[in-house]
């Protein structure tokens, strides 16, 4: 996968999280404050801009490119963390000009571990966590088994997807949501939701890009 | 929604527009959303920066002046601003004597300041930040991220912001804004939702007779939610919660505070209430706040901040001061 594929990635997830601006900002309204869906949209828009204004010519540089630019336009909690993610996943990839299954995979735990490590947050505690760490680990273990990109890919996206549907019946432990205490129950954690949202994109741009 | 604004997009610079228009004391950043006082960092004294997200003013930005802080960075509605403008506050308000920041304990907050700490830091300004966190509706417990920063806020701006005025060093400043922290608490009611302009409807529905109990300042649902019932009651349910985790006793400093949409009249009802419980149990209001002075947009309902004084938290909060927002002295 080369930088068209990585540029290719983020600019799906751009249109995808446009498309679910107002669900993700309806997720937020339950248990925090009604503006997930609202800052990621903007923070997304102002890094079409940036790759548009000086492309970068590594996947590396596609990744470190849309950290920065999330960090300093989404503000809230969502701009570091998600900012952190795709700084580190940017920096684990270096300056190769093509990027295979197992970096890509070595890239997403550096991204879950700049998260954790900001963070602070575990699995079980509500938080984009949820989705990003069992994304994490089924790809790697795909990987692993020696799996197709598209079935390991697959795997990541299905394994992010449920890691989000989980966090429904948890309590929230961190972030804005766990003030509400028991009542944070029964609800989708918005964050977990546009981190499988993005790994989708991931999947889906590698699929076009072959 | 009903609201006097052009479009959701442009609320917050449009209204910073305002700001600088009626407050020419103010320099106001508008591209990069940053308030500082007109005329530049002063010598010598400690800087002090604030921030969070819009919605809540006059905090931040209206406290900026002689007597309270340097800087605020405001945010998006409800969103806490980024590190970017952080650091362009905090080179602003540098004059040798290093900067306090003043943070409010969200995630988001205390996430963006860290990181804009670690790059003034790099440009060799010393920064230290204290957290506010004073909301005793949430445990403090593994099982939260921590207590909130809410009406607090105000008495540490202004007493850290009187002590930097006298030349105090950082450490002092610091200490102090610390010191005002750990003998304040808060608990805050909502009897209304309220609208974030860029999402167009309430971010929680309430029946005519509910109320939440234990909100922050975001229009998040609060702990708990309970039938709507007197103000004496709703004086002693908040009391009853920062009794339980304060001292009542000796000179207090009290806030009664509008979310934003409730009347005068009723805060001024209310702080009677506040009152009446304190001095109950021995205690003084030897100095009080009543007004909109850290809000949820158009929220109707209240905070009550309980601060103890000392001798020398009384001289700080007596000092001038003389900002948009809270202005004597002077």
């Amino acid at each position: 996968m080369d930088a068209a594929v990585f540029r290719a990635w983020i600019v799906t997830a751009a249109e995808v999280i446009e498309a679910n601006r107002d669900h993700l900002t309806q997720l937020d309204a339950a248990i925090g404050d009604a503006d997930h869906g609202i800052n990621l949209a903007r923070g997304f828009a102002a890094v079409l801009g940036a790759l548009d204004a000086a492309p970068p010519g590594t996947p590396g540089a596609v990744l470190t490119l849309t950290g920065n630019t999330l960090i300093s336009k989404v503000g809230g909690a969502s701009g570091p963390l998600y900012g952190t993610a795709f700084r580190r996943a940017g920096k684990a990839l270096g300056d190769a000009a093509d990027v295979d299954l197992p970096a890509l995979s070595a890239a997403l735990d550096a991204a879950l571990a700049g998260v954790q490590q900001l963070g602070a947050a575990r699995e079980g505690d509500k938080t984009m966590v949820d989705a990003l760490a069992a994304a994490t680990r089924a790809f790697g273990k795909a990987i692993a088994e020696g799996a197709s990109a598209d079935e390991a890919l697959d795997a990541l996206t299905q394994a992010a997807e449920a890691g989000a549907e989980a966090t429904i019946s948890m309590q929230a432990l961190k972030g804005r949501a766990s003030y509400l205490g028991p009542r944070s129950v029964g609800h989708e954690d918005p964050g977990a939701v546009s981190t499988a949202l993005i790994l989708r994109s991931l999947r889906d741009a590698a699929r076009a890009g072959r | 929604m009903k609201k006097l604004i052009n479009s959701p997009e442009t609320v917050v610079t449009q209204a910073l527009q305002g700001v600088a228009a009626a407050h020419p004391q103010l320099h106001v950043d508008v591209e990069n959303k940053v308030i500082t006082r007109a005329g530049g960092p002063t010598n010598g004294k400690v800087g002090l920066v604030s921030g969070g997200g819009s919605g809540h003013e006059p905090l931040h930005g209206g406290f900026v002046g002689y007597g309270m802080l340097d800087a605020a960075c405001p945010g998006e509605v409800f969103t806490s601003p980024v590190p970017d403008q952080m650091l362009i506050a905090t080179r602003a308000v540098n004059g040798g004597a290093g900067v306090l920041h003043v943070v409010k304990n969200y995630t988001g907050d205390v996430l963006n300041f860290q990181m804009a700490a670690e790059l003034a830091g790099d440009e060799g300004i010393e920064v230290v930040p204290v957290v506010i966190n004073d909301d005793v509706a949430v445990e403090d417990s593994l099982y939260t991220a921590g207590r909130r920063g809410t009406g607090a806020t105000v008495f540490v701006e202004k007493i850290a912001g009187a002590l930097a005025e006298e030349g105090a060093d950082l450490a002092a400043v610091a200490a102090v804004a610390r010191e005002v922290n750990d003998r304040s608490r808060s608990f805050g009611v909502a009897l209304s939702s309220c609208v974030v302009p860029a999402a167009g409807k309430p971010t929680f529905e309430l029946g005519d007779s509910e109320i939440e109990l234990g909100i922050g300042i975001h229009g998040e649902p609060g702990r708990t939610r309970a039938a709507h019932t007197s103000a004496a009651e709703l004086a002693q349910v908040a009391l009853d919660a920062i009794s339980a985790d304060l001292g009542i006793q000796g000179d207090l400093l009290v806030m009664v505070n509008g979310m934003g949409g409730t009347p005068l009249i009723e805060l001024y009802l209310m702080f009677n209430e506040v009152r009446q419980y304190l001095e109950a149990r021995g205690a003084r209001v030897a100095r009080n706040l009543v007004g909109n002075y850290i809000t949820s947009l158009e929220m109707q309902g209240f905070s009550v901040t309980v601060g103890q004084l000392t001798g020398t938290l009384t001289r700080l909060w007596d000092a001038p001061v003389d900002t948009p927002a809270l202005r004597w002295g002077r």
